[in-house]
């Protein structure tokens, strides 16, 4: 497979591996190191791609082992700092403002879940993809992806819900 | 536009993970216009940051061009040229008393001994004369010390 072809084919896939990367490790830089090097690695295997079906699944995946991987060792290395003291909201802001924040408070909500409902969440409401298309990529079963989904979906609305009751109360 | 009554609906499906892709295209549609049923409102900011969240992009470049092994020719030829530079100016052997002996007959090494004892000497008879100077020093030590 020639760089151009490659390029073809990689292309439209590499800013969902990206968002995935960025999903999983939070930070920018991070997820920007994590997908090039899963660009690179699928470069190198640029020989035997044409045999691959799915070639976006298996990115897909490598990403999320990938930045797994990632996650573990930097547990293992790192003390984790936790942000347990957000600073408080102000309640005299801007409706729009506010708007905005809560926006924003989805992204965080979206951090504290599991790593699993997170990529389920972010694969089909980002960039939704078909129940089989992640059951594939994450090498679930359709139906755990539904459970997995139903329960993140309810987890985010549940903690927005709370939020948006603490802003009143 | 849908009805509420059909968003109600579809975002029931929505949570249970029921709903198609389609289905899940018409709620964010819905949540991003300007207007939305205020008993829904509190919804909208799941899909709207779904939708921002897809814009995020890549924007990094990635060299693809597989490094060629530049450093690795490099260092051999390095290797290389080391090698032989140092095969060429390998300092010659020095000469051992063999050749010195092949070299010369007995007697120049003899009469090359007996210069050389000479010089030796000589060079003692001055250095001993020198060690008056010493006697001169002291007693302008003397003087200089007296005033």
């Amino acid at each position: 497979m020639q760089q151009s072809e490659f390029l073809n084919v990689v292309m439209p896939f590499k800013d969902k591996l990206f968002r995935l990367a960025k999903r999983l490790l939070v930070s920018t830089e991070e997820a920007e190191d994590a997908t090039q090097e899963i660009l690179l690695k699928l470069w190198s295997k640029n020989k035997v791609m044409e045999s691959y079906n799915n070639v976006e699944a298996f990115a897909m995946t490598m990403t999320k082992n990938f930045c797994l991987d990632r996650l573990k060792s930097k547990q293992a290395n790192n003390l984790k700092l936790v942000h347990s003291n957000y600073a408080e909201e102000n309640s005299g802001l801007q409706t729009q403002l506010e708007a905005k924040d809560s926006v924003d408070w989805v992204q965080k909500i979206m951090e504290d879940l599991p790593e699993q409902q997170k990529m389920v969440l972010q694969l089909r409401d980002v960039e939704q993809y078909d129940y089989d298309e992640i059951a594939e990529m994450l090498d679930m079963q359709p139906t755990a992806v539904r459970v997995a989904l139903s329960r993140a979906r309810k987890l985010v609305r549940e903690k927005l819900v709370q939020k948006h009751s603490y802003g009143i109360g | 536009m849908e009805s509420d009554k059909k968003i109600e609906e579809l975002l029931e499906k929505y949570f249970e993970a029921t709903a198609t892709v389609a289905e899940e295209e018409t709620l964010r549609t819905y949540f991003s216009q300007e207007s939305v049923a205020t008993h829904l409102a509190q919804y909208a900011p799941m899909f709207q940051y779904f939708t921002s969240a897809k814009e995020e992009r890549f924007t990094k470049q990635v060299p693809l061009k597989p490094k060629r092994n530049y450093f690795k020719w490099a260092s051999i030829a390095a290797a290389a040229v080391l090698l032989v530079g140092l095969y060429m100016n390998r300092p010659e052997a020095d000469p051992t008393p063999d050749d010195l002996m092949a070299m010369y007959t007995p007697e120049e090494i003899e009469s090359a001994q007996e210069a050389l004892a000479m010089l030796g000497m000589n060079l003692n008879k001055g250095t001993a004369q020198l060690s008056h100077l010493g006697e001169f020093e002291k007693t302008t030590n003397k003087f200089l010390t007296k005033e």
